[in-house]
């Protein structure tokens, strides 16, 4: 799906960091990230532990305030607002997440009804018990939830129940950006294609965006129109999934690719990163990330650190082998 | 014309069931299939299909409430089923052994690593206690540990996942079991650390032409490393084949349909299958054949005993209507 | 409402040690409620001819050195004493679980001045606190309750912020955060109601302490004063009287006690799984 020009960027990320205290140091978790989301697209997130995705999907969903850089939403500065203040604010009922473990973003205590009634208690558009309670039916009905099953709780349902639960509750509010975390990753594989499907088919049905951080390429491969990839706080690369993954730029992203599993390459040797990443308490700030680990790097790599630049439409990369 | 090789593990109609206070649970049902000296085979299937439960009834470390009701499997001569547990002892950790998912949790948190490896050492491998912190050291290194000697003396939660998985490995293989069994070795790990992982196992596993018996949930990941997949279903083996065979030319429904499922094939998301229904109620009355009620083919001649029909030589199938 | 009764019925039926726990509270609390109508003489009522008979037809416990009833006596004390205990651990439950939670969720200066005050009062032995309130503030019932109260404050706090610590990050907190739920709605509707199972077997044992503790005050004549009945100064006056072979006195009282720890030990868990919505199937 190309042809990008016409729509209005929803998200616009810019220079955005987080850092944390640790110790006499700073834990650079999210530093100087820019990203752009436009309305209905679908834009992929990878990277591996330690990368920042978490933390710059709680930046983005204002659950973190971050320490630097600015966040647009519809070209309203929302960085600036205090997380504690957002939930009053019109965007947070537009920007919404589902979260990774179905059992863990469930409260316990809550009937299915429960949990996905509860935002729009607090900030829909429906008011009175009957108007609540059938906005909650068609939730249910557009996520595939037999309505027999509302009156359950979490631990009477299985993990793809549950998951659709969590995906009703954060479309209850109409929201025009869904983060998607690792929707997918707790379930079984057969779970998993159903729970996609119904996440493709929501999207053009509601014209929503996604930001989808997986850490399975392929599903990413699937879902996405463009994809991101970061490393260890900084993004390294980005574009056209079917691009990246094809003529990947940043040794990084080739390293990525080629640990996927392949049936079709088997017994062959393949490139596999060693070590360990660097730490990310007070990186050198001009020293690439990546070098070290890196199976190319050369001595330009130690004294300037790498920046985003295009190398074909649409595609970065922060490589000093691109320029 | 000699015959055949002797497997190395022969795994013949094993059957365990589990008492519950909601009734028993037959988790496995007449479960066949053969391990070969030096070959990697991998047990496939979703959660609730048995798999793990294989692997502990193996080495008889199931849970209380769990029988074996039926069946052998013979070692080296030894069937572990009736096995004292004197004789099991013996070859628990020397010519069998096994590593755990979840590698943080399997290693014990306040033994350093390299003692816990010593621990293996001198129980089964007829090491000097002078001897033994060299070898421990050793074994370090040779699952690429860097700075082994120094790490000797680290608690796992000073180690990353990865690396607690390396020494998990290194205490599997301590005594160069011929046999290992590896749980879903690499689940939670990322991408990249779990391609070295499956690389170090199949390394060490060549140098001394030990047998891998993987059991996975990635049809995947069990494509690219195995030379043959089992996979299972409710408790059922469905079908075992060579890797390559069962990938591209699978001939049982069930096994269609998870390879159809599985995000690497498919070119778009409408292109994934969805495997209809749920899981059976393994405590209930069950069919003979227990995917009958999923199954999109179904005949009445389904409905008699689970047949075992070798379509192919080497390719087994427990299906009336293979594909 | 009434699948919370039917749970109920579940969990009464499910564990015989909960069904006979709950038996004996509904049959102490009946005592304490209808205690006074139903026993045959009036326990503060001294005849001192009758005094320290043995237990026969008449007096089914025997009598006390001032010749009244024992039975009526220990069953009247049913009212006060659980009264007294009840009292105390409501009151530390609420305001400890208070303390706990906002310590627990705000942290930073919260939750240090919080944990400050709790630990100047866990340094004292308990007893002793408890000794020195009433003391100081007099030998009133009242009294026995705040100090009852204070000094089981801080088991609440503790219990109450360690279980929002671990469920403060919780997927389904953030979630609640999302849908527009802020700081004390968080607190009260999404994670308190998930702090409570292990508080009900906390409660539970508590009241056993509780009891104890205004016994033990009573006991040592800090507590309730005569003639009220009331277990622990029964068991006090019997005391003196075990060494020339009046057993009962001490006896019944302390059996009575007995009794009633070990049915509220016996209630925590039951209580636990009636809050606990996973154990419904």
């Amino acid at each position: 799906m190309s042809g990008t020009g016409a729509r209005i960027t929803l998200l616009d990320v810019k220079g955005l960091e987080r850092r944390f205290p640790v110790g006499p140091g700073w834990l650079h978790a999210v530093d100087d990230v820019s990203l752009e989301i436009r309305a209905g697209e679908c834009v992929g997130l990878v990277g591996e532990s330690g990368c920042g995705k978490s933390t710059l999907v709680r930046l983005v969903t204002r659950l973190l305030d971050p320490t630097g850089g600015r966040i647009a939403f519809e070209g309203r500065d929302i960085g600036g607002i205090p997380a504690s203040r957002f939930a009053r604010t019109p965007e947070r009922a537009l920007i919404q997440m589902v979260f990774q473990d179905p059992t863990d973003s469930l409260n316990p205590r809550f009937t299915a009804f429960d949990t996905i009634a509860d935002p729009i208690r607090r900030l829909g558009r429906s008011r009175g018990a009957v108007a609540v309670s059938d906005r909650v039916a068609e939730l249910a009905g557009m996520v595939g939830l037999p309505e027999a099953l509302l009156g359950r709780f979490p631990h009477q349902l299985s993990g793809g129940q549950k998951q659709r639960v969590g995906i009703a509750r954060a479309i209850a509010l109409e929201p025009k950006l869904l983060v998607l975390d690792e929707p997918t990753s707790a379930l079984d594989v057969s779970v998993q294609a159903v729970i996609l499907k119904l996440l493709d088919d929501l999207r053009r049905r509601l014209g929503i965006s996604y930001l989808f951080v997986s850490h399975d390429l392929a599903v990413v491969r699937l879902v996405a129109d463009r994809v991101i990839v970061m490393y260890l706080g900084r993004v390294v690369e980005t574009g056209p999934v079917e691009r990246v993954f094809a003529r990947p730029g940043h040794p990084y992203t080739r390293a990525l690719l080629a640990s996927v599993p392949m049936p079709e390459r088997r017994g062959e040797r393949r490139v596999r990163l060693m070590g360990e990443p660097r730490s990310p308490v007070d990186p050198s700030p001009t020293v690439c990330r990546f070098y070290g680990r890196c199976p190319e790097g050369f001595e330009r790599c130690e004294r300037e650190m790498p920046r985003l630049v295009p190398v074909a439409d649409g595609h970065a990369v922060a490589c000093h082998l691109h320029g | 014309m000699s015959d055949p090789p002797i497997p190395l593990l022969a795994v013949q109609d094993l059957s365990v069931e589990f008492r519950t206070r909601a009734g028993v649970v037959r988790a496995l049902d007449r479960v066949s299939f053969d391990v070969e000296r030096g070959e990697t085979v991998g047990v496939v299937g979703e959660s609730g299909s048995g798999k793990s439960v294989t692997a502990f009834a193996l080495l008889r470390i199931l849970d209380a409430s769990a029988r074996i009701t039926g069946g052998s499997a013979v070692f080296g001569g030894l069937d572990l089923v009736t096995a004292t547990e004197h004789d099991l002892g013996l070859q628990r950790g020397r010519e069998l052994s096994m590593i755990f998912q979840n590698p943080r949790t399997a290693l014990n948190p306040i033994r350093p690593v390299g003692r816990q490896i010593a621990d293996v050492l001198l129980r089964h491998g007829n090491v000097t206690r002078a001897e033994v912190k060299r070898r421990a050291v050793e074994l370090l290194a040779r699952v690429q540990i860097p700075d082994p000697e120094r790490r000797y003396a680290a608690y796992p939660f000073q180690l990353s996942g990865g690396m607690c998985q390396r020494v998990m490995i290194a205490l599997a293989l301590a005594c160069a079991p011929a046999l290992l069994i590896a749980d879903e070795p690499t689940t939670g790990l990322d991408v990249t650390t779990q391609a070295a992982v499956m690389d170090l196992i199949r390394d060490l596993g060549e140098q001394t032409s030990m047998a891998t018996l993987l059991i996975t949930h990635d049809l995947a990941l069990a494509a690219e490393h195995c030379d043959r997949i089992v996979v299972m279903h409710a408790g059922h083996v469905v079908e075992v084949a060579p890797a390559e065979a069962l990938f591209e030319s699978p001939r049982h429904p069930y096994t269609a349909k998870l390879v159809a499922a599985t995000p690497h094939g498919a070119e778009r998301i409408e292109d994934l299958a969805a495997i209809p229904g749920g899981l059976p109620d393994l405590r209930g009355n069950l069919p003979p054949c227990r995917y009958r009620l999923r199954c999109e083919r179904h005949a009445p001649m389904c409905d008699g005993p689970l047949p075992r029909v070798e379509v192919l030589p080497g390719h087994l199938v427990a299906c009336w209507k293979p594909l | 409402m009434t699948s919370l009764l039917r749970h109920g019925r579940y969990v009464l039926g499910e564990n015989p040690v909960t069904g006979l726990a709950f038996g004996l509270f509904v049959l102490l609390v009946a005592l304490a409620a209808a205690g006074p109508w139903l026993v045959p003489y009036d326990p503060l009522a001294s005849n001192t001819a009758e005094a320290l008979r043995p237990p026969s037809r008449a007096h089914w416990f025997g009598t006390d050195q001032l010749g009244r009833d024992l039975l009526s006596r220990v069953v009247v004390a049913t009212r006060l004493d659980l009264t007294i205990s009840i009292c105390a651990v409501m009151i530390a439950f609420a305001v400890g679980s208070a303390a706990g939670v906002t310590g627990g969720f705000y942290g930073g200066w919260t939750d240090r001045l919080m944990g400050r005050v709790l630990d100047t009062i866990m340094a004292f032995p308990l007893f002793v606190l408890a000794m020195g309130i009433v003391a100081a503030l007099g030998n009133t019932v009242a009294n026995i309750v705040y100090a009852t109260a204070i000094i089981n404050v801080p088991f609440y706090a503790r219990l109450a912020r360690s279980e929002v610590m671990v469920r403060r990050e919780a997927g389904f907190i953030e979630a609640a955060r999302l849908g527009g739920n802020r700081g004390v709605r968080i607190l009260a509707v999404h994670l308190f109601p998930n702090c409570l199972p292990p508080m009900m077997v906390q409660i539970s044992l508590n009241l056993g302490w509780a009891i104890l503790n205004a016994a033990g005050l009573s006991f040592i004549g800090l507590g309730v004063r005569p003639p009220t009945p009331e277990w622990g100064i029964m068991v006090a006056e019997g005391a003196a009287f075990i060494v020339s072979g009046e057993w009962w006195i001490a006896l019944f009282p302390g059996a009575a006690l007995m009794l009633a720890v070990f049915c509220f030990n016996l209630l925590g868990d039951g209580l636990r799984d009636l809050i606990d919505p996973r154990t419904r199937t």
